[in-house]
């Protein structure tokens, strides 16, 4: 059977109208991994002889009357996502034969809610990255143009998704890593608001900026997969102990009336006039849908990225102290040089004489980048309900361009950034393509405001139908 | 901004080549440089933000967990083990 | 003395909460089998991370409390970053500039047999972790280390001083005072062999005549128990006094106390670097507390061991060295309370169960207060004798019975019961116990 262009929704529509097994489904993305992925490079490990067992006791549970919202659903996890008795490498030479003896809260969840893991995604080590290409396992290929980049860091999730290798694979957003390679892939990337996922075993890369998403091919199978993820555990002291909403139910409510805000910092620095035209474009869309779209200013934009650079870097150095090679893994001489140069970064701006220059500064920025935000979605002030913006300043790059320049690199995140360092959620949609690659925009809201992001990708996504197209592989 | 990449990466627990250790002077100093844009910003009176989920007093009840591994699998990983422990090369601290 | 030793001091106290501090891990650790109470958290996996626990934090709260501190409203955790084997992590989750408590004091005598007092401050009290434990051996003849991680992620408190201690006195008395507060708090068995508390004096001398702390400081770790920090005050002194009297300036380091040799000794420094690098932990919301929050913990502090000494003295009339015994562990305090209550209604006086619980040691689990003023009751119940004629009989006993003098001389004290009973025998009444005893003593003086 042909699961190219399958989404969560039709998979499990399937097997409640017996249209195909969840072994045959399993069966044949299994088959496309292995006929694609040798070149796309979007797995680190694939778990073909569990999937299909489990396949089979799906279909077994299927036939039994069980009732699970993910029954039977194959799934990839980056490979940051701890998994028990699966090789978790975090892409990284560190890891490259650890095996956890846990599941990370997301894994679990999802697991308990029927799913099947086909195996882990390649991603740049340790999520440092914006291209995927700082992976000890190899540059992840773009499934659209072989010879660019697919995004990063979570390059081989949405790639996976982008070349229908899997319906749905969870990422890691801590500057961008979700929205960004969705955005160069043609894929839904969700980054939920910080503390509405738990952290608990993924690997951490900054823990105050870490959120826990996924790529789907639909604004919908992005709702659902959250439905599953959301919540407190008990082991995540960040999480919310508000009740995740029903991202269902409001879903297909039309946008008629929203205000959304269209920040001139994001669209005048620095913007590829490709992606330019991309965003007016989506704007527009957005407006004939009913919104109402209007200028708002988010003034410490431009200090985004700098901002980011030193708290993430600092958080990153502290978090991988524990890779000593003592209790696990390997020793720290097997680190690639993006984490040796975040160690090193964040271990001199945290030392004495540096810290209140640095550290404690960017802090301060961080609580000026949060109020930007919190002015821009007060309603009550002439704010508006969310924000568009573009999900990366240029469209994908070729492999290979930035990889001896950090600096240029670390600016590709510049759009994505800030809302990290605010813990807001957005969602990132296909918009379109340019020279056949893709562009995508990114709707970000307030803390908590999934439900909306997703009402308004949904009504774009319904208009634009780009989820339709596929890469040619 | 120079930084001493030596006494960092000492601090840091890293052990690089002399070449790394050009490589990414050249690199820090840069990238440095670029996030000393952070001066611009007026933050005279600023509160310093390191979380914004805005919780407090996230506790746990003094019970047990069944989270607990085996003696075995909490040595699975480990390369060097003995008798039930991690081994390491002696540390010299006085002993 | 021509140098005034200026004398500070960090202890940690070990809490006896059930689970870990981060983790639902069991913290009883002591004497299990190697790496067995262990969990992705406390082990520092890839991935995990930590969820305070709540009793640990209000235990921590009390010890502050106890100690006359002021409470932080806001405080939060932060990561002290070091690399050890026995540090899991990488880091240790501590608090750095808002711990739980601060500003706070204890009471302690200037001098042996004086009754001036000195008030020590305490600088802080703060909430962390505690690390693995390493242990050195030869495997297949390589000197290893070799780690567990059992008492990783167990609730440690850790107590500074201000460098107010100016002899060694003064800090054996603090730090009776401090383990007799955890114990009242029933926060920890604060057992010195097991670890549970564990001590850093750190010691300078200022020369007379100068303003300010001395220009160095001493730091004397492994010690594990109250003598051995007298002793290593002690010896810290002289060396020091050696050296200055050379007009040299002692080093600033850490040093060891080698309970062999009965001397502390240079410790090569433990990280290279001190520079911790601290920053707040971002995996742990901060921690409030309201006032009420503060008044109600304050409230559930039972009456402390200096307090109940006072009174015990006081409302019961007893010498301040009963008073002293009878308050150093609190079970041995309610126990004598309850005796007093039942005493109270057959006119048994606090003194005279004082007495009997001091004397004869009474085992407090075995014998119920009711029976304890039975057993008082029973013993007064006894004929009065003259005391010249009681005096005559033990110089008689004692005559007779030269061998058995000659025995409780060269120590062996259990020979006291039997001259006892041979005066009894022999004086052919039932006479006060007490009585009989003392005079036996007074003859053998």
């Amino acid at each position: 059977m042909d699961v190219t262009n399958l989404t969560i929704e039709s998979i499990l529509d399937g097997y409640k109208n017996k249209k195909f097994s969840v072994n045959e489904v399993v069966e044949s993305y299994l088959k496309r991994i292995k006929r694609h992925d040798k070149e796309l490079n979007s797995f680190i490990t694939v778990c073909e002889k569990e999937a299909l067992e489990e396949a089979k006791k799906k279909d077994e549970d299927l036939a039994n009357g069980v009732k699970l919202p993910l029954l039977g659903l194959p799934i990839a996890l980056k490979d940051m996502f701890s998994t028990k008795g699966i090789r978790t490498t975090a892409a990284s030479n560190v890891l490259k034969d650890y095996i956890p003896s846990y599941n990370a809260t997301v894994v679990d969840r999802l697991k308990d809610a029927g799913a099947i893991i086909l195996g882990k995604t390649n991603h740049d080590a340790w999520a440092h990255g914006s291209s995927g290409e700082n992976s000890d396992f190899g540059p992840t290929k773009n499934p659209w143009n072989k010879e660019y980049t697919p995004g990063g860091s979570s390059s081989g999730s949405a790639v996976a998704v982008a070349a229908g290798l899997t319906p749905i694979a969870t990422g890691t957003d801590t500057g961008g890593s979700i929205r960004l390679p969705a955005s160069f892939t043609n894929v839904v990337g969700l980054k939920p608001t910080y503390g509405r996922v738990s952290r608990f075993g993924i690997i951490s890369m900054a823990s105050s900026l870490d959120s826990i998403g996924h790529f789907t091919k639909t604004v919908s199978d992005s709702a659902r997969i959250l439905q599953t993820t959301a919540g407190k555990d008990g082991y995540d002291a960040t999480l919310s102990s508000d009740k995740p909403k029903n991202y269902l139910k409001n879903l297909k409510n039309g946008i008629k009336g929203l205000r959304l805000g269209v920040p001139k910092e994001f669209v005048t620095k620095g913007l590829q006039k490709e992606v330019k035209n991309a965003f007016e474009g989506a704007v527009k869309i957005l407006e004939d849908l009913g919104a109402e779209t209007l200028e708002v200013s988010l003034p410490h934009t431009e200090y985004g990225i700098a901002t980011y650079y030193v708290i993430q870097t600092a958080e990153v150095s502290s978090n991988l102290a524990r890779f000593d090679g003592i209790r696990f893994g390997n020793k720290r001489t097997e680190f690639g040089d993006e984490a040796k140069r975040r160690i090193m970064l964040g271990t001199f701006t945290l030392s004495a004489g540096y810290y209140d220059a640095y550290y404690k500064r960017a802090m301060q920025v961080r609580t000026l980048v949060r109020k930007d935000y919190e002015k821009a979605f007060d309603l009550s002030s002439g704010g508006v309900d969310a924000i568009i913006v573009p999900a990366s300043p240029t469209t994908p790059w070729r492999l290979g361009e930035k990889v001896n320049d950090p600096l240029a690199m670390y600016l590709s995140d510049a759009l994505t950034v800030t809302a990290n360092i605010a813990g807001i959620p957005g969602l990132s949609v296909p918009a379109g393509f340019n020279n056949g690659l893709p562009v995508g925009i990114q709707i970000l809201g307030p803390q908590f405001s999934e439900d909306l992001l997703f009402r308004i990708g949904y009504s774009f996504e319904q208009k634009t139908e780009y989820y339709k197209q596929t890469p040619n592989l | 901004m120079k930084i001493d990449v030596k006494k960092v990466a000492t601090l840091a627990n890293l052990t690089l080549t002399p070449q790394e250790e050009h490589k990414f002077e050249k690199q820090l100093s840069e990238i440095l440089t670029y996030v000393e844009k952070l001066n611009d910003v007026d933050v005279e009176g600023v509160e310093p933000t390191s979380q914004v989920t805005g919780l407090t007093n996230v506790t746990k009840n003094d019970n047990f967990s069944d989270d607990s591994l085996s003696q075995n699998a909490a040595l699975s990983g480990a390369k060097n083990q003995n008798n039930g422990f991690f081994k390491v090369k002696a540390i010299f601290d006085n002993e | 003395m021509k140098y005034t030793p200026v004398i500070g001091l960090e202890v940690h106290v070990e809490l006896k909460t059930q689970t870990k501090m981060f983790c639902g891990c069991s913290a009883d650790y002591f004497g299990k089998n190697p790496n067995t109470y262990t969990c992705p958290v406390c082990l520092g996996l890839p991935g995990a991370l930590p969820y305070p626990n709540k009793l640990a934090i209000e235990w921590c709260v009390k010890i502050a409390l106890s100690l006359n501190c002021k409470i932080k409203e806001f405080s939060k955790f932060d990561r002290k970053n070091y690399f050890y084997p026995d540090l899991p992590k990488g880091y240790q989750i501590s608090q750095y500039d808002l711990p739980f408590g601060h500003d706070g004091f204890i009471e302690v005598f200037k001098e042996k047999g004086s009754t001036d007092v000195k008030k020590i401050g305490i600088t802080r009290v703060h909430m962390e972790e505690d690390t693995g434990k390493l242990t050195h051996a030869i495997v297949s003849n390589e000197k290893v280390s070799l780690i567990d991680f059992n008492r990783s992620g167990v609730p440690l408190v850790e107590i500074v001083t201000e460098p107010d201690f100016e002899n060694e006195y003064q800090v054996i008395q603090y730090l009776q005072k401090l383990q007799k507060i955890v114990r009242y708090l029933g926060v920890s068995n604060a057992d010195m062999e097991k670890g549970d508390m564990r001590l850093e004096p750190n010691i300078s001398l200022s020369k007379p005549n100068t303003k300010g702390l001395p220009n160095y400081k001493v730091e004397v770790k492994n010690i594990n128990s109250f003598r051995f920090v007298d002793r290593a005050i002690q010896f810290e002194v002289k060396r020091q006094t050696a050296l200055l009297d050379k007009n040299q300036t002692p080093k600033q380091e850490t040093r060891g106390w080698n309970e062999v040799k009965n001397e502390t000794v240079s410790q090569r420094s433990k990280e290279e670097a001190h520079d911790y690098r601290y920053f707040p932990e971002p995996d742990i919301p901060p921690i409030e507390f309201t006032e009420d929050e503060i008044t109600s913990l304050k409230s559930s502090i039972p009456e402390l061991p200096d307090e109940k000494f006072k009174r015990f003295e006081q409302k019961y009339n007893l010498t301040s060295y009963d008073s002293e015994i009878l308050t150093r562990e609190k079970g041995l305090a309610d126990y004598f309370e309850e005796v007093v209550k039942v005493g109270k209604k057959y006119q048994v006086l606090p003194k005279q169960i004082a007495n009997e619980i001091i004397n004869t040691k009474v085992n407090t689990e075995e014998i119920f207060p009711a029976k304890l003023v039975e057993i008082i009751l029973e013993n007064k119940k006894t004929e009065t004798v003259d005391e010249s004629e009681l005096f005559s009989v033990v110089t008689s006993v004692l005559t007779e019975n030269a061998k058995a003098v000659e025995e409780y001389k060269n120590g062996k004290e259990n020979v006291l019961q039997f001259l006892i009973g041979q005066t009894m025998r022999k004086l052919g009444k039932k006479v006060d116990l007490n009585a009989v005893k003392s005079a036996i003593l007074e003859k053998l003086k």
